[in-house]
């Protein structure tokens, strides 16, 4: 254990210290070796102008050198394996996307990921923005807010621990020690495996991913209302807009766009839905989605990489839109302040 | 906002509505936190729920010998306490028994008549009175006694124990340390430098690399994962060292977060004063004296947002790590192993919760110190494409 933290201490030193050390020492070596104090001063004009241009590709190197190896590479790398067979050898065409267009565990996948994408960002966006409302009239409302927002700061992995003591199941006429299934007994009903009811699993895996998110929802939609000029629901309320009518009419269409950036943030976050699916079921009872149908096609069964970057390409064409509408809203707001 | 027009039964309604809503929200966690807290067997005997209540046990005890005997007034007597000797066992009597069919038939406190013109009392406390008119034999004496003892909640710290030391949890938790500190610092370090040369340095095609790399915020991380292991399969082979180390979980997590690190970095960096860098330029510093004197104290906030935001996404990650880390015990993550744990230990609660809570535990603890700057990252960061 001694060993191992010493290791770990280590290896923390040095990776932190070598990045530092880049820098700091790379700007020193060009300070040295084209002084801007040099004797005479048409030599330290001269070294001044090389230091500013060859200055700020030290500062950028190592992101642009990371940038390449690591996304840039990769995307060119996946469009060109996916036209390739399993090892990556043989040019193959569309074979790889036409084997996913009628392959059953594909449209399967697809069909899974279309559900979460029609069930989650929208339960998540419209209880995110119940709670922001009533919340927002209570004087205890960012402990509410606080504690929602909590179960964001979870791993996956550890919701999924927590969900699945929550789904739990022991036999009929045995003490339930899950509570929906316990709940369910108490009201006389049968208790039931539920991560494996067919269909309806899907359903349970969703409720985890808007158990995390709706506070992703409900901080962002919350910090929107407050930007409601009070004067406008002032106005509303002397004219006599009771509560809902002000919700609908006021806060709603005033919020939209911020309404929308939640949205489809959660809907891009579904896309590459992984690590709940990976843990609660893996896969198994009809529940595989496509990033979870990616990764089996890579890891097991001796791999095939191209049929798993194809799908890849699918994931990256679904999300593309809408993350390229998401950054122009974003920088279009940073405009207008 | 609009306190000021509501009525009071609508105010009510709105406090329980948002009670209930935390209620369910919380619930599950607080399964989470009080099962990891009890004894294993409690765990699968009964619902957490329970555990915060008295729960009442059928428990059976043994009555003192003849030895024990007292001649008092004419009648023969033998004083105890259920309690003495039951290791474990403590609480309040609410109703004994000396059969076994009926372990509760007689309420605390009432005479028991047994078979033999014996008399039994039990009492809340535990402490019993055994009367006989004649005196105690090795038959009549030292009998068997049933009773329902409602025990106080009992917490115990053994399951962190075991988890910790036994099941690989404290080693995972250090290797999570171990690619979580680097795996923040270093894209913070490489993003703030570039973000300030793409803010407020003069180089050409800056035009040109800005929209690159806003342009990467959208591949999804899938994207990157085969032709990465091929890579780092290839440099493993051709440089004779296993490609699976730290360092290359460092720098994948450095690549995946950069994006969001320089787009957020650059928007703080470029929106700080001219004034403040043209005089720093006056003054004779250079860029590197800049950034480091000027700079960097300055987007603080920034910074702190962009270190929170990796930390959690690093900590909680477990596609990256079960990708481009080994399985080993060297290696494996937190998130990993409670992943493994799920497969083998199933069905051991006390296990699971445990090392469930250990993992978060450290997030949690970061989001409820530095929620401010969370929020502010959140705000920021709806772009990332990770």
């Amino acid at each position: 254990m001694i060993a191992q933290v010493l290791y770990a201490f280590f290896t923390v030193v040095l990776g932190v210290g070598g990045c530092f050390g880049y820098f700091y020492g790379s700007n020193w070596l060009l300070d040295r070796t084209f002084p801007a104090n040099a004797n005479n001063d048409a030599s330290a004009v001269r070294n001044l102008r090389v230091q500013a241009n060859i200055r700020p590709w030290l500062f950028l190197g190592p992101a642009l050198l990371l940038l390449s190896v690591y996304l840039i590479f990769p995307v060119i790398q996946t469009v060109w394996l996916s036209f390739h067979d399993r090892a990556g050898d043989q040019f193959v065409g569309l074979a790889n996307y036409k084997w996913a267009f009628y392959d059953d565990q594909f449209r399967l996948s697809i069909f899974n990921n279309i559900l979460w994408l029609a069930v989650v960002p929208a339960l998540c966006t419209l209880m995110g923005l119940i709670i922001a409302v009533l919340t927002d009239r209570l004087w205890w409302g960012n402990l509410a807010k606080s504690l929602i927002f909590m179960p964001l700061a979870i791993s996956f992995v550890g919701a999924s621990v927590i969900w699945k003591f929550v789904y739990d199941y022991r036999g009929a006429g045995q003490q339930q020690i899950g509570i929906l299934n316990a709940i369910v007994t108490y009201f006389g009903g049968d208790p039931q495996v539920w991560i494996s009811l067919p269909f309806w699993n899907n359903f349970f895996l969703m409720a985890i991913l808007v158990w995390i998110q709706t506070g992703f929802a409900t901080v962002i939609l919350a910090a929107a209302l407050r930007g409601i000029p009070e004067d406008t629901l002032e106005a509303a309320n002397i004219d006599g807009a009771g509560p809902f009518k002000i919700f609908y009419r006021i806060m709603v269409p005033q919020i939209y766009s911020t309404i929308l950036v939640v949205w489809t943030t959660i809907t891009v976050l579904v896309l590459k839905i992984f690590d709940i699916v990976l843990t609660m079921t893996n896969s198994q009872w009809n529940t595989s989605v496509l990033a979870n149908l990616m990764f089996d096609w890579m890891f097991r069964g001796g791999g095939d990489f191209g049929r798993g970057a194809a799908i890849a390409i699918v994931i990256m064409v679904a999300v593309l839109p809408i993350m390229i509408w998401n950054i122009r809203q974003a920088n279009n707001e940073q405009k207008g302040h | 906002m609009l306190k000021r027009f509501s009525l009071e039964p609508s105010r009510i309604a709105l406090n329980i509505a948002v009670l209930i809503i935390i209620a369910l929200w919380t619930f599950p966690t607080a399964g989470l936190l009080i099962s990891s807290l009890r004894d294993k067997n409690d765990i699968a005997a009964s619902g957490w729920w329970t555990a915060l209540s008295s729960a009442d046990v059928a428990k059976k005890g043994r009555l003192k010998d003849k030895v024990d005997q007292v001649e008092k007034d004419g009648k023969f007597t033998i004083s105890g306490n259920v309690f003495e000797g039951a290791d474990g066992v403590s609480g309040k009597v609410s109703a004994f028994g000396t059969k076994v069919q009926a372990p509760g038939g007689n309420p605390a406190g009432t005479v028991a008549t047994l078979d033999n013109g014996q008399t039994l009392v039990v009492n809340v406390d535990g402490s019993y009175v055994l009367t006989s008119p004649t005196k105690f034999t090795d038959e009549d004496s030292g009998g068997r006694v049933f009773y329902i003892a409602s025990q106080p909640p009992r917490f115990t710290l053994e399951n962190y124990q075991t988890v910790l030391f036994s099941e690989g949890i404290g080693r995972s938790f250090i290797n999570s340390l171990t690619v979580t500190i680097p795996a923040t610092i270093i894209p913070i370090l490489i993003a703030a430098f570039a973000a300030y040369a793409l803010a407020w340095m003069k180089l050409p095609f800056r035009g040109l690399i800005i929209a690159i790399i806003v342009g990467l915020l959208v591949v999804p991380l899938q994207m990157s994962l085969i032709p990465l292991l091929k890579l780092y399969n290839a440099a493993g082979t051709f440089m004779g060292v296993p490609s699976k180390t730290y360092l290359g979980v460092w720098l994948a997590h450095t690549g995946f977060g950069l994006p969001f690190a320089i787009y957020l970095l650059r928007s703080y960096i470029a929106g700080l004063p001219k004034d403040l860098i043209e005089s720093a330029q006056i003054d004779g510093a250079n860029d590197f004296k800049i950034f480091r004197r000027v700079v960097l104290p300055l987007c603080f906030p920034a910074l702190a947002s962009f270190a929170i935001f990796q930390f959690l996404w690093v900590w909680n990650d477990l596609l990256v790590a079960i990708v481009f880390l080994g399985s080993g015990p060297d290696q494996l993550v937190l998130t990993g192993k409670l992943n493994a744990l799920l497969g083998s230990r199933g069905g051991n609660w006390e296990i699971l919760t445990a090392s469930a809570f250990v993992t978060i535990i450290v997030p949690l603890t970061v989001f409820f110190s530095l929620q401010r700057y969370f929020v502010r990252g959140l705000l920021a960061g709806s772009v990332k494409g990770g």
